[in-house]
């Protein structure tokens, strides 16, 4: 196929932000809503017809687009796999529910916020498309623009300090990709992944440049000791903006593990698996832990994703079959599932003004639709069989078991206190005692807000009830994966 | 003979139009805007004039004089951003009661001087342009002359310059006393390691050259300078001597100094790292918007200077490259600062710009990109600018150099948020007024456009630079 899909579905919201620049309302905002929503549906809808028109049966790189761009250096390729389209259809899916939340929760400089979802929409369907360390670099790290502005604009009262902290640990994790891919390219000649995956990078080099690599994406995951700055970024944020966070944004990080990492530096994946095992499962006991005694909805949830991306790692750094398909269901539902709760709390925050759990509780009484729904969310995220978080967290630990009884015996108690956070935050806010009174003239969820939720659970009690459809599609790809790094081993 | 002045031919016709612009300014009373719009259509002329001449190399007077890709490039760069610098700074000239006519005739011939500068194939055309253009540049930093501040800079940079330029013409010396020679290509063929005293005559024109494009440990002048002269002298100060300074560094270390690489580079891998930890710390705590330029200008030489570090062509070309982004990226920030005026005075501190991003969304915007890209984020032009420097550093594997300056750029990445956050973030205070600058805002459009669109063609400056080193 000739037409350029990838690269219309990459600048399709960048080419729609121009348009509502150029709308001229003083009052309201709606025909920049409605731009924006539509040409964010129809990125939707398109990338829909890409993951049906994309060949599950086949492991190699599918609508691939190839420009010369910098003379003899980089060519701006682009191409999916059964692995990125996925991501891809989540960045899409996210993106419209982000703008439905704004129409209640952004008040000031509507346009100019839609415009920055817009744009980051844009950076991020390009990260999971680049299929060139230079390209996915450039996307990686323009994503921070936007981002940085939505914080800070219209965060909350500590946004400067939490819009800051989450640049420059961005920053900093990257620029040392940034020398680690120009070695690359004077090591292999090329920054072309596909080139360079058969190319091989000599074994010396690997360790180092894996770490480079690491310290990019450790900070963007966040694992711990460098998760510091997602706490702070996720209470200050928007809602819209905490929803980008969690569901799109940390995904790269872990995106980045699948199609950098292993791939290019398979001897220092092995090498280095410990590491991450030590680092993943501390992550997910102790932020767990640490959620346990938050008193800010926001944090808890944060510092959940934390724990929750500690078993993405864990399970792609098994590698085995079902640890990586594990971490890559993971990461989709969590990206559904965090959503799903900062939504929830965006919710009654527009409503009410407060994040602390202690100014809820007994909403069941008052609005029953919402805590249905926050139910459903609490449940998933906490793993229940029957949603898509069980399915991610069972695979993965069914993997994490096939290399090391250790690691598995402590991520499993990570499930547990997972349970008992999302249990006791549900207990406190949704049934208990209504001790304030303004929670007695709470409206329910209205039909913006219903729209968005419901989607999401649908999406979520639907993937948990039948994974094939995702299962497919990553199925041939992770193989390959999985094939490629263990004769990559033995080789060496 | 007659035919071979051909080659000249543009700093000849400079050096007319300057005596005859003078003559008009001298005899016509109030003639500002008349020169003023003449000097505009003389760098027209000029650029016409190196654009339909030869690239070919040509040498006259002895070899002392040499046109080739490299000069016309520098020139065209020289005369382009001399335009847009006049250019937007034209309203702010005539409000501060800078509208002397000697204003834009001492510009051209500084540029005059520059002119020389880049296409000096000898130590004494060298030495000679690079003073036409230091003593106009005296000028031009005390131009303002009833201002205490703009008088004290001059002096400041009148007296330091000096002795930097007794330094050079002190290493020029030595050299021509070791090497036995004044020419470039002959110094080359003398000049070995073995030779100490030529060796050390080479750490003289370096100590020189440093001071003129404001690399650390030779910076003292720049903050007080940029902060003492007129907005539209720094903002030329910022540009066009630097783009020259540059080109001579990369000229020395090509031509004459091409054979003694190892003892060269140390020291400017020196100059480049310390201009990169300067230029990051320093500007943290800076108020004022130009002695902040000031620090990121010193910055941004470093890079460039990384560039040079490597003694690669590949290494060269970056800088060339980053140069040229670095003058994009000054010219908007600078232009900027022109859109900045409230009761008839021109604000320039940072303080100032809190909250313009309500009332004026158009200059936040455009500020926003310049600062991003200064900061080097990608997808901006400034990345492309880093990113050609730590490849060719790379080549060399000169692992230090390229982590040390990518960690400056996240250290300097903190005072550009710091802008964009008093622009972004903050409540408004001021309300400027809606200026008529067309000039000005021209410069910030174009400047934006081509930083944000640059990542569509990123390889247009390479392409240009790739064909410099060629012969």
């Amino acid at each position: 196929m000739n037409f350029p899909i990838l690269s219309t579905l990459i600048f399709l919201p960048l080419i729609s932000s121009f348009f509502i620049l150029l709308t001229k309302e003083k009052s309201s905002n709606i025909s920049s809503i409605y731009i924006s929503l539509f040409s964010s549906v129809a990125t939707f809808f398109l990338s829909l017809f890409l993951w049906y028109s994309l060949d599950v049966k086949s492991s190699a790189f599918q609508f691939v687009e190839e420009k010369s761009w910098i003379n003899n250096f980089i060519k701006f390729k682009l191409g999916v796999d059964g692995i990125s389209i996925l991501f891809i259809v989540l960045t899409t899916l996210i993106t419209p529910i982000c703008i439905i939340s704004c129409i209640n929760s952004v008040k000031v400089r509507v346009k100019e916020f839609l415009i920055a979802i817009l744009i980051l929409e844009t950076f991020m369907i390009g990260v999971f498309c680049s299929l060139d360390l230079v390209i996915f670099y450039l996307f990686f790290e323009a994503g921070l623009i936007p981002m940085f502005l939505i914080i800070g604009v219209w965060g909350g009262p500590r946004r400067v300090y939490s819009a800051f902290k989450f640049f420059l640990f961005t920053l900093l994790g990257s620029v040392l990709m940034l020398v680690a891919i120009i070695v690359i390219y004077w090591l292999t000649g090329t920054t072309d992944i596909t080139q360079i995956y058969e190319i091989k990078i000599p074994k010396e080099y690997q360790n180092i440049l894996w770490l480079a690599f690491l310290s990019s994406f450790a900070v963007k995951m966040p694992m711990w000791p460098v998760h510091t700055w997602l706490p702070d970024a996720h209470v200050e944020a928007p809602t819209a903006g905490s929803v980008i966070l969690a569901a799109i944004l940390l995904k790269m990080a872990g995106y980045g593990f699948l199609r950098f990492s292993i791939p290019m530096f398979p001897v220092a994946s092995e090498y280095f698996t410990p590491l991450i095992y030590i680092l993943s499962i501390i992550a997910i006991i102790y932020t767990s832990l640490v959620a346990l005694m938050q008193e800010d909805m926001k944090k808890l949830i944060a510092y959940s994703s934390v724990a929750h991306m500690g078993y993405v790692t864990l399970g792609i750094f098994t590698l085995t079959k079902q640890g990586i398909e594990g971490s890559i269901y993971q990461m989709i539902s969590h990206g559904l599932i965090s959503a799903a709760l900062f939504l929830c709390v965006g919710v009654v925050y527009d409503r009410l003004h407060s994040r602390m759990i202690s100014t809820y509780g007994g909403l069941v009484n008052y609005i029953p639709k919402y805590s249905f729904l926050f139910l459903i969310f609490a449940l998933a995220a906490l793993g229940l069989p029957g949603t898509s978080g069980f399915l991610g967290e069972f695979l993965v630990l069914t993997g994490t078991f096939q290399k090391s009884y250790l690691a598995a015996m402590f991520a499993t108690f990570g499930v547990v206190l997972g349970a008992a956070y999302m249990l006791w935050l549900t207990k406190r806010i949704i049934f208990g005692v209504t001790n304030n009174s303004e929670i007695k003239k709470l409206n329910d969820v209205n039909k913006s807000e219903i729209t968005m939720l419901v989607t999401l659970a649908f999406l979520i009690l639907f993937f948990g009830l039948y994974p094939l459809p995702l299962m497919e599609t990553f199925n041939v790809s992770v193989n390959s994966l999985i094939d490629n790094y263990e004769t990559a081993l033995i080789s060496n | 003979m007659i035919n071979s002045l051909n080659i000249m031919l543009p700093e000849i016709f400079l050096s007319l139009s300057i005596f005859s612009i003078l003559l008009i300014g001298v005899f016509k009373k109030k003639s500002f805007n008349l020169i003023f719009n003449l000097t505009s259509l003389i760098i027209i002329f000029t650029i016409l004039i190196i654009l339909t001449g030869s690239n070919n190399v040509e040498r006259i007077f002895l070899d002392s004089f040499i046109r080739d890709s490299f000069s016309n490039y520098f020139k065209i760069l020289i005369l382009l951003s001399s335009l847009f610098v006049l250019n937007s700074s034209k309203n702010f000239i005539i409000d501060n009661k800078l509208d002397k006519f000697e204003y834009p005739i001492i510009i051209l011939l500084s540029i005059l001087g520059m002119f020389f500068m880049v296409s000096a194939n000898d130590l004494i055309l060298f030495y000679l342009g690079l003073e036409l253009q230091s003593l106009s540049l005296y000028i031009l930093a005390s131009i303002d002359r009833d201002n205490l501040r703009s008088t004290e800079s001059g002096i400041k940079y009148f007296v330091l310059s000096a002795l930097s330029s007794g330094l050079l013409l002190y290493g020029c010396s030595l050299l021509y006393g070791f090497t036995g020679s004044t020419n470039f290509e002959l110094i080359a063929n003398q000049l070995y390691k073995e030779n100490i005293g030529a060796v050390f005559a080479m750490v003289f024109i370096l100590v020189g050259l440093a001071f003129k494009v404001s690399a650390v440990p030779f910076h003292m002048w720049t903050p007080d300078v940029y902060e003492g002269a007129p907005t539209s002298i720094t903002s030329y100060f910022a540009v066009v001597p630097k783009v020259a300074g540059l080109a001579l560094l990369i000229k020395f270390m090509f031509v004459p100094f091409s054979n003694i690489l190892l003892e060269w580079q140390t020291i400017i891998i020196f100059i480049s790292i310390a201009s990169m930890i300067l230029g990051a710390v320093a500007a943290m705590t800076q108020k004022n918007f130009k002695r902040l330029l000031a620090y990121s200008s010193i910055g941004h030489i470093g890079y460039a200077l990384a560039g040079v570090a490597t003694g690669a062509i590949t290494g060269y070309q970056s800088a060339i490259v980053y140069i040229s982004i670095y003058v994009i990226m000054n010219i908007g920030a600078f232009s900027c600062l022109y859109l900045l005026k409230k009761d008839g005075k021109y604000k320039e501190n940072i303080s100032d710009l809190s909250g313009i991003s309500k009332k004026h969304p158009l200059l936040a915007i455009s500020l926003l990109v310049i600062l991003f890209s200064l900061a080097g984020v990608p997808p901006l032009g400034g990345f492309f600018a880093k990113f050609y420097v730590f490849v060719a550093v790379l080549e060399k594997q000169m692992y230090a150099l390229a982590i040390i300056g990518l960690l400056t750029t996240v250290m300097s990445a903190f005072y550009y948020l710091k802008i964009i956050k008093t622009i972004y973030f903050d409540d408004s205070s001021i309300t400027f007024e809606s200026t008529k600058n067309r000039t000005a805002q021209a410069s910030v459009f174009a400047s934006c456009i081509i930083l944000s669109t640059f990542f569509l063609y990123p390889s247009f400056l390479n392409n240009l630079v790739n064909k410099l080193f060629v012969g």
